[in-house]
């Protein structure tokens, strides 16, 4: 009599997630309105929350006449769109050479890993800042090489191009993700590939990559909502400027908040960043089916 | 055409093959790692060669960095920011752990009402972005007198507030037969010593993914600990960092290297310890079986 007995009691069932669903209502679903509602008032973070009032959209409605916020929200896409894609390719790249049994190719590895897991501390930060300052070690390769120095954190298009390179340089644990799935590819395609006559790159564009797109997927999901979430780098590295250049909008939402005690407009700021990465979300998911290959669908026998 | 030369070059083809990638990686792997060497090389050197040259050897090493940055610009020493850092990392980690495991062992095996509901709402806490939480939460916190202190930081992850860490122990915990675990009920076992006796040990590896990416993440937390602490003597090592800068930035970087060494020296050993736990860890959403 099989069945496990206990785990058919839903009242133990229960009680084991019951500290999900506690923080869950207590730590996320409250929080969740309650800044939804705040984003429709003045409140400020000085004053009680009872003296603050109910403004309706207003918040919302005054966005587009603030061209901060035209500038962060530019700024922001940018950032996204720029490293994503980038740090994507490069992890696929870096992947495609890496799955080859080679000598040391862990040690390869491990050494394409460490600065994903490094790079969001302040420490990386604060080198980053060194590496790019206007004496810098950059620049100093540039006079060695009898080229000028380059003002890297402090002009607009040079500031991004930083702050862009040090999420880039955090491929690693996109890679590591891309090295699984290609590990998990059955070498026999390849092989039948080749006995077609098929060449490489044709091989990796009809097998690997049709096979590794639910990889990609949860891949371009994980760097979407993460990039748009980014504050760390610019904080510390250009605290957003010059020019409100690298002013991405969790920058915005902080100091709204905790530097000109905005509550109100900072929340309808943040609601602004889920909405967006809600409906980047929503477009991945939804665009699944015409894309994403699961291996159920070609082997019913498969997965799970 | 390509069956002539078969015999000639192409022979050579994997030769060359693993040339060019040992070449490309050999590449990217100086240049990516070439800022962290410099930091640590950094550290080693005066202020006047940190700026002379661009190599990352000292010249002449010096431990000048480390103890004049150890005692930092403030009246505290660098092993008070450690020790605060500490303070938060640890009860953060054991918390995430057990509620983790706890929450994981409902959804991976039991009958629960509502369960499908109740695991969505659990991913969408991975994808939920944090800044959207941040005011009420920190409002919250205000109201229950927890600002400058630890709590707000770690009381939380009491809760299994991370999803990611959930999910990365209901997806081992399925992979796993339920043999063992009725055999132990047949024996007598309530599910909690189930739980503790016959499931904790087999996901153990799961277990010490999650405790290491959470304590990597929080050695890297900076908003957090920047909303919630306001008094210097509470800071951890992010914030004592990033004040640093703002202080003494234009003169002694061979200081603030010599801190962000040892910042990162803990995160740095931990990941050459149990590089394995980070690659099952960041795979096994991702990748089925």
């Amino acid at each position: 009599m099989s069945g496990a007995s206990i785990y058919a009691s839903r009242r133990a069932g229960s009680l084991y997630i019951a500290p999900f669903a506690i923080g869950f209502l207590l730590f996320t679903a409250f929080p969740f309105v309650a800044s939804f509602i705040l984003s429709l008032t003045d409140a400020r973070l000085q004053d009680q929350l009872g003296d603050a009032h109910f403004i309706g959209w207003h918040n919302y409605a005054g966005m587009w006449a603030d061209a901060t916020f035209r500038k962060s929200l530019g700024v922001t896409f940018f950032y996204v769109f720029v490293t994503v894609p980038l740090k994507l390719a490069f992890a696929l790249l870096i992947a495609v050479v890496l799955n080859f049994k080679l000598r040391g190719i862990g040690l390869f590895r491990t050494a394409f890993y460490l600065p994903s897991i490094l790079g969001g501390s302040v420490a990386i930060a604060v080198v980053w800042r060194f590496v790019f300052a206007s004496d810098g070690l950059v620049n100093q390769f540039l006079h060695g090489a009898g080229f000028g120095g380059i003002n890297w954190l402090g002009e607009p298009s040079t500031a991004m191009f930083s702050i862009i390179l040090l999420r880039l340089w955090q491929f690693g644990s996109a890679m590591v993700v891309f090295l699984a799935g290609l590990k998990a590819i059955p070498e026999d395609l390849y092989e039948a590939a080749d006995l077609d006559g098929a060449s490489r790159l044709r091989q990796f564009w009809m097998i690997t990559l049709p096979l590794l797109t639910p990889v990609l997927f949860f891949n371009f999901i994980m760097q979407i909502v993460q990039a748009f979430q980014e504050f760390n780098g610019p904080y510390i590295i250009t605290g957003g400027g010059p020019m409100k250049s690298t002013y991405l909008l969790p920058l915005m939402i902080y100091e709204e908040a905790f530097k000109y005690f905005n509550l109100g407009y900072s929340s309808a700021l943040s609601w602004v960043l889920f909405v967006i990465i809600a409906l980047f979300t929503a477009l991945a998911f939804w665009s699944q089916r015409f894309w994403v290959f699961y291996a159920q669908e070609r082997d019913n026998k498969g997965g799970h | 055409m390509t069956t002539v030369s078969a015999n000639g070059w192409r022979r050579h083809l994997p030769l060359i093959n693993a040339f060019i990638r040992y070449g490309v990686l050999i590449g990217v792997g100086f240049l990516m790692l070439y800022p962290l060497f410099w930091m640590i090389g950094g550290a080693f050197k005066n202020n006047h060669e940190i700026f002379a040259s661009p190599g990352f050897i000292p010249s002449h090493p010096t431990m000048d960095g480390f103890t004049k940055g150890w005692k930092t610009s403030t009246e505290y020493t660098f092993a008070t920011y450690l020790l605060n850092t500490m303070k938060i990392v640890i009860p953060k980690v054991i918390l995430t752990v057990i509620s983790s495991v706890i929450v994981a062992y409902g959804f991976a095996r039991f009958a629960i009402p509502g369960r499908k509901l109740l695991f969505a709402l659990l991913m969408a806490t991975v994808l939920l972005p944090k800044s959207v939480l941040l005011i009420p939460q920190y409002l919250m916190f205000r109201e229950f007198g927890w600002l400058d202190t630890y709590l707000p930081l770690y009381i939380p992850q009491a809760f299994a507030v991370e999803g990611f860490f959930v999910f990365l122990i209901i997806q081992f915990m399925r992979s796993l037969p339920v043999d063992m675990e009725e055999a132990a009920v047949m024996d007598g076992c309530n599910s909690f010593q189930v739980l503790t006796l016959i499931v904790c040990p087999v996901i153990l590896p799961a277990i010490i993914s999650v405790a290491l990416f959470q304590f990597m993440w929080s050695m890297n937390d900076f908003l957090q600990p920047l909303i919630y602490l306001s008094s210097v003597e509470k800071y951890p090592v992010a914030l004592a960092l990033k004040m640093s800068i703002d202080v003494t930035e234009a003169t002694s970087w061979n200081e603030i290297l010599a801190m962000s060494v040892i910042a990162l020296a803990p995160s740095l050993i931990l990941f050459f310890v149990a590089q394995k736990y980070f690659v099952e860890g960041v795979t096994s959403g991702a990748v089925k079986g």
